[in-house]
C-alpha cells in the first residue's frame, strides 16, 4: 500500500513536471535578471543557514 | 422637489454600492486581519510595552504598505483565474513551482505552530488545558470549512476578524493619554535613546508581521474561490483597504494597551502581557487573551487554507470551499491533515517551540522575496494581465516596498540567526 501510495505520488509529480516544463511567462532580459538575483540570493541564504548549522555543532 | 428626488437617487446609488461592496468584501479584510496573527500581536504588545507611542507613525505607515502588496493578488486572481502557486507554475516552470510550494509548506506548517503555542497560551490563562484548546480549534476550523460553501466559511471568519477588534474597546477602558498617542501617530520621531539595536530589531519584527508569504497564496486563491472577475476589481480594492485600515488599528490599539499599563517592561509574548492585566484589570486581562486566541484562530484557519488550496491547484484536486466532503476529498484531508500536525506538536513535552518560533522567521526569508519578485513580474506581463498590468506608478511604489522588504526581511532572519551580530 505504502509503495503505490509513492509511486502514485511520483507519477503525479512527473506529469506535473511535463505540464509546466516550459515556462509561459515572456523570458525578456529583465525576468533573467530578476529570476538570476534570486537564485543568487537563495543561494547566499542557503550558504548562511549551512554555516550557521556547522558553527553550532 | 427636483432637489428630494436627486438626494434620494444618490442615497440609492449609494445604497447599491455598498451592497455591491458587501458581496465582494472578505479576502481583503480576512487577510489583512488574520496578518494580526498570535506573533502579530505578541510584536505590537513588545513595541508598546519597550517604546511606548513613539512608533506608532511607523505602524500607520506600515498600512499602504500592506496594500500595495496584496491589492496585486486581487488584480492577479481575478484576471488569470489562478491560486498564486498555480500562477508561478505556469508562468515560471517547475523548478520555480516547486521551490515556492515546498517552501510554502514549510513555512506554514511552521507558523501554525506558532499560532497553536499563541492559542494555547492564551486560554491557559482562563485554565483550559492545552490539550482541550488543541482539539476544540481544530474541531472548530474543521466545521468551519465542511459547510460545502465559501460564502459560509467567508462570514464565519468575519465574525471572527471582528472579535480581534477586541483592543479596541479594552483601550477605552483605561483611559490613555490621547496627547501622547496624538503625538506618537502624527509626529514621526524615534524614542528616547535614539535609533539602537534594539529598536531596529524590534522595527523588522514590525515589517516581518506585516507582510507574509502565506497572505499572498491565501488572498489571490480566496479571490479566486470566491469567483470575483475583472469588474469587481474595485471592489476587491477597495476590501483589501479596508483590511490594510483594520490591521493598523488593531495594531495601534495593542500598543497603547502595553504603554499604556506596561511602559518600559520587556514583554515576551503576549500571553506574558494579559497575565499582567489580568492582576491590573481582569477585565482587560480577559481582552488581551480572547484577543491573542483569535488571533491565533485567524492565523490558523487562513494559513491551513492558504496550503491547501495551493496544494490543490499544482496536484489538481477539486480546491475549492464550495465543494463538500465528499466532492473535494484531498483538499480537506490536507487541510485537517495540516491542522493535526500542527496541533500535536504543540502537544509533545519538551517540544523546541522556541526553536520552530526562530525558525519561522528564518524560512519565510527564503519564502517571501521569491514570492513577491514573482509577484511584480506576473503584474508586469501584458499577455496574461492585459489592461491589468501594473501601472508606472504601481510599479515605482511596489519595486520600492519589495526591495525594502527584502533587505529587512533578509536582516531579520539573519539577526534571528546571530542574535549578537547587531548588537
Amino acid at each position: 500500500m505504502i509503495v503505490t501510495f509513492f509511486r502514485n505520488t511520483a507519477q503525479t509529480v512527473r506529469a506535473i513536471n511535463q505540464r509546466y516544463a516550459t515556462p509561459h511567462l515572456k523570458t525578456t532580459r529583465l525576468v533573467r535578471i530578476c529570476l538570476g538575483m534570486l537564485r543568487g540570493y537563495l543561494v547566499l541564504l542557503i550558504a548562511i543557514l549551512v554555516f550557521k548549522f556547522i558553527h553550532s555543532l | 422637489m427636483n432637489v428630494l428626488a436627486r438626494l434620494y437617487y444618490r442615497y440609492k446609488k449609494l445604497l447599491k454600492m455598498l451592497r455591491l461592496y458587501l458581496l465582494i468584501a472578505g479576502p481583503g479584510i480576512i487577510v489583512m486581519v488574520a496578518d494580526n496573527d498570535a506573533g502579530g500581536i505578541t510584536t505590537y504588545t513588545a513595541t508598546g510595552a519597550q517604546y511606548g507611542f513613539h512608533l506608532i507613525w511607523f505602524l500607520i505607515l506600515l498600512g499602504p504598505v500592506a496594500y500595495y502588496v496584496q491589492e496585486m493578488t486581487v488584480r492577479l486572481g481575478a484576471v488569470t483565474k489562478r491560486g498564486h502557486a498555480e500562477a508561478i507554475f505556469h508562468a515560471f516552470g517547475a523548478f520555480w513551482g516547486w521551490f515556492s510550494l515546498l517552501d510554502l509548506v514549510l513555512t506554514d506548517w511552521l507558523t501554525m505552530i506558532t499560532e497553536f503555542i499563541g492559542m494555547t497560551a492564551a486560554l491557559r490563562i482562563f485554565g483550559v488545558p492545552a490539550w482541550v484548546t488543541v482539539i476544540g480549534a481544530c474541531l472548530l476550523m474543521v466545521w468551519m470549512v465542511v459547510q460545502g460553501r465559501y460564502w459560509t466559511w467567508e462570514k464565519l471568519a468575519l465574525l471572527f476578524c471582528g472579535l480581534n477588534l477586541i483592543y479596541i474597546p479594552a483601550a477605552f477602558l483605561i483611559n490613555p493619554p490621547m496627547h501622547e498617542i496624538l503625538r506618537g501617530a502624527l509626529i514621526p520621531h524615534f524614542p528616547p535613546g535614539g535609533f539602537t539595536n534594539e529598536l531596529f530589531f524590534l522595527l523588522m519584527a514590525n515589517i516581518g508581521t506585516t507582510i507574509a508569504p502565506w497572505m499572498i497564496f491565501f488572498q489571490q486563491s480566496a479571490v479566486v474561490d470566491k469567483g470575483l472577475q475583472e469588474k469587481d476589481m474595485v471592489g476587491g480594492k477597495v476590501d483589501t483597504a479596508v483590511g490594510s485600515v483594520l490591521t493598523v488599528v488593531v495594531a495601534i490599539f495593542c500598543i497603547i494597551l502595553t504603554a499604556t499599563l506596561l511602559p518600559g517592561q520587556n514583554i515576551n509574548d503576549a500571553a506574558t502581557a494579559a497575565m499582567k492585566f489580568m492582576s491590573i484589570n481582569k477585565h482587560l486581562g480577559a481582552c488581551l487573551a480572547i484577543g491573542l486566541f483569535d488571533a491565533g484562530f485567524l492565523g490558523a484557519i487562513c494559513i491551513s487554507l492558504a496550503s491547501s488550496w495551493a496544494f490543490g491547484e499544482v496536484f489538481g484536486w477539486a480546491h475549492s470551499l464550495n465543494y463538500k466532503l465528499k466532492e473535494a476529498p484531498w483538499f480537506y484531508a490536507y487541510y485537517i491533515f495540516v491542522l493535526v500536525l500542527a496541533g500535536t506538536v504543540v502537544l509533545i513535552p519538551g517540544a523546541p517551540l522556541v526553536l520552530i518560533t526562530l525558525f519561522v522567521q528564518v524560512i519565510a526569508v527564503t519564502l517571501l522575496p521569491a514570492a513577491l519578485v514573482f509577484l511584480i513580474l506576473l503584474l508586469n506581463d501584458e499577455e496574461t494581465m492585459g489592461e491589468y498590468k501594473n501601472t508606472l506608478f504601481q510599479n515605482v511604489a511596489n519595486i520600492g516596498i519589495t526591495a525594502m522588504i527584502i533587505i529587512v526581511s533578509t536582516l531579520y532572519g539573519i539577526s534571528a540567526l546571530f542574535p549578537n551580530l547587531l548588537k
